[in-house]
């Protein structure tokens, strides 16, 4: 195993994110603030308790994992992408390590810097909304499990892009959309039965949902079920990598 | 020399090569072939050049040793190491300065040359470090952002980037491409101190009278095969032409029949009778054509000699190679 190498580079990510601390921390920072004071206090105020939680504290596992699923993504796609945007991969490919060790190094800073700010987002949170947390162990690793597995699928996006465009489009187009469907700021149970069947083809749905459970211990799915489908996507995403690396997909030719 | 003798590998126990390249091939997935059969040897310690118009196949050969293009066929290994099979050990031998200007412009120099090191599997080493960023003149931009520095200074970067982990192989590509003269004398003053080390350096260049000054051998490569390998002074000595050429104090228009035994050719719109002779041959035949001249009262002004360089090989070779060999 080459320590070094790893090392080397969750440092090298590190260093990016603390030099773009702006951009990589204040502002999900301030986004997720103004959903509080609009949905929590401005909207929330006027609506009733959802599974006898306030509004406010109902929807901040919801916002918690919108912010750690898009950061996971872009933090880990910028991270690899950027590399052969800017030609530096050649250093990378002729390095002697392996793509488990590159996967520990991108994927591991990816995850670190969105579970900080996941933290960071809770924090934020209990300034306008007091909460208390049902399954502090559980939240905790659900927020590792989630970060690792959607660095893991940024990191495969940043591999498949070959433009600016292409890296944003799955978290625009696909991830957003899926997170506010997937019950962020409503149970499901609220949708009527036709609506709730199509939703839990939506993954993002198993995700707030057993992090809403390590929260307050209601669930709109089975916490077995949202953390079997989590690994499961885990699992599909490192086949990809796997392969990817061995075929030389994208990255040498 | 045949064909046999470029391809032949190294069995000389005096020279142990570093670098074992067997049937190499390279088909990119649109067709083309960049690399055919390729055949090498770089010995342990040696300066390597190897020489070839663009589009030859030098970066596509030099990217399948560090690992960075897939060969189709063949095998590579890298201080005893297979470059796929036994990868870690034979990249952690191997520095390579790319020939594009790739770095990442806003990291410092001191942290790009320390990623490199533990990259490559080292423990840190800010001394190494030093020394590597003082021998290239780094040291006093040790803390500028990459972007900021010009051309020339990111070459010096990437090759401190390529030393960081103190490679016993280092791949040179197109280093001399876009940096000044003054660079140009320091690098090589470092790439002779390196050789002195120990370390065997493999370079393309553009620059022919830098190959002719500083490898031990030279390799040529055209359309994606390698034509000849061969001692630099040996093949200086064996393609070699000299000229003599002798300025007329009254123009010729035609050579004349009693000359026709030396290979002679009129230029300069008949003031200047050039001979071209052999540098192996015992009789240059200068005295006897001199002689010749004398009593058929061609009389001169002026006489110069002048020796093929490797420029002048290196074209004739990639233009007509079965001829400059024969």
């Amino acid at each position: 195993m080459n320590l070094q190498g790893i090392r080397a580079i969750y440092h090298f990510e590190m260093a990016r994110t603390f030099r773009t601390v702006l951009q990589s921390v204040a502002a999900p920072v301030l986004t997720t603030s103004l959903y509080f004071i609009v949905f929590g206090k401005a909207i929330g105020s006027r609506m009733g308790d959802i599974d006898n939680i306030s509004y406010g504290a109902f929807i901040i596992p919801g916002l918690v994992m919108l912010s750690l699923l898009s950061e996971s993504i872009s933090n880990a796609s910028f991270g690899i992408y950027m590399p052969k945007w800017a030609g530096t991969i050649y250093e990378l490919l002729s390095a002697p390590v392996s793509w488990v060790e590159v996967l520990i190094g991108y994927v591991g800073a990816a995850a670190t810097k969105s579970v900080m700010l996941g933290l960071l987002i809770m924090a934020t949170a209990r300034l306008f909304v007091p909460y208390q947390i049902a399954h502090p162990f559980w939240l905790i690793a659900i927020l590792l499990l989630t970060a690792i597995t959607f660095s893991l699928f940024g990191f495969i996006i940043g591999l498949w892009a070959d433009n600016f465009q292409k890296l944003q489009v799955v978290p625009l187009l696909i991830i957003t959309p899926l997170t506010f469907l997937g019950g962020a700021f409503y149970s499901i149970n609220m949708l009527p039965p036709l609506w709730q069947t199509i939703t839990l083809f939506n993954p993002v749905v198993y995700l707030i949902s057993g992090f809403r459970w390590a929260f307050y211990g209601v669930a709109d799915v089975q916490i077995g079920v949202s953390i079997g489908v989590t690994l499961a996507f885990l699992l599909a995403c490192l086949t990809f990598v796997w392969w990817a690396f061995k075929t030389g997909y994208k990255l040498r030719s | 020399m045949n064909s046999a003798n470029i391809t032949a590998p190294n069995t000389d126990p005096t020279t142990s090569a570093i670098v074992c390249i067997r049937g190499i091939s390279k088909t990119y997935s649109g067709g083309f072939q960049a690399l055919k059969s390729i055949n090498l040897d770089i010995r342990r310690g040696e300066i390597f050049a190897l020489l070839g118009p663009n589009g030859a196949g030098k970066t596509t050969l030099i990217g399948i040793i560090c690992g960075i293009v897939k060969a189709s066929s063949g095998t590579v290994t890298a201080d005893g190491h297979d470059t796929v099979r036994d990868y870690r050990a034979a990249r952690a031998s191997i520095g390579l300065v790319p020939q594009e200007l790739h770095t990442d412009s806003f990291e410092s120099v001191w942290s790009t040359a320390r990623f490199s090191r533990g990259l490559f599997g080292k423990a840190p080493d800010d001394a190494h470090i030093e020394k590597v960023l003082r021998d290239l003149s780094l040291w006093d931009k040790r803390d500028a952002k990459i972007k900021t520095l010009s051309g020339g200074m990111k070459r010096r970067v990437l090759i401190a980037k390529a030393l960081a982990h103190e490679p016993k192989i280092l791949f040179l590509d197109e280093p001399s491409a876009g940096v000044d003269v003054e660079l140009r004398h320091d690098m090589w003053a470092m790439v002779r101190e390196l050789r002195a080390n120990g370390t065997t350096v493999i370079l393309t260049t553009h620059y022919i009278e830098e190959a002719e000054d500083m490898a031990d051998r030279i390799g040529v490569i055209s359309k994606g095969e390698l034509i000849l390998v061969e001692d630099k002074k040996v093949l200086m000595k064996k393609l070699g032409k000299k000229q003599l050429a002798l300025t007329l104090r009254l123009p010729m228009t035609r050579i004349p029949a009693a000359l026709a035994d030396w290979s002679l050719e009129l230029t300069d719109a008949g003031h200047t009778l050039v001979y071209s002779f052999d540098t192996q041959r015992e009789e240059t035949g200068i005295a006897a054509l001199l002689r010749a001249l004398g009593e058929h009262g061609i009389d001169f002004k002026d006489l110069r000699s002048s020796e093929s360089s490797l420029e002048d090989i290196f074209v004739s070779l990639v233009h007509q190679p079965k001829q400059a060999l024969l």
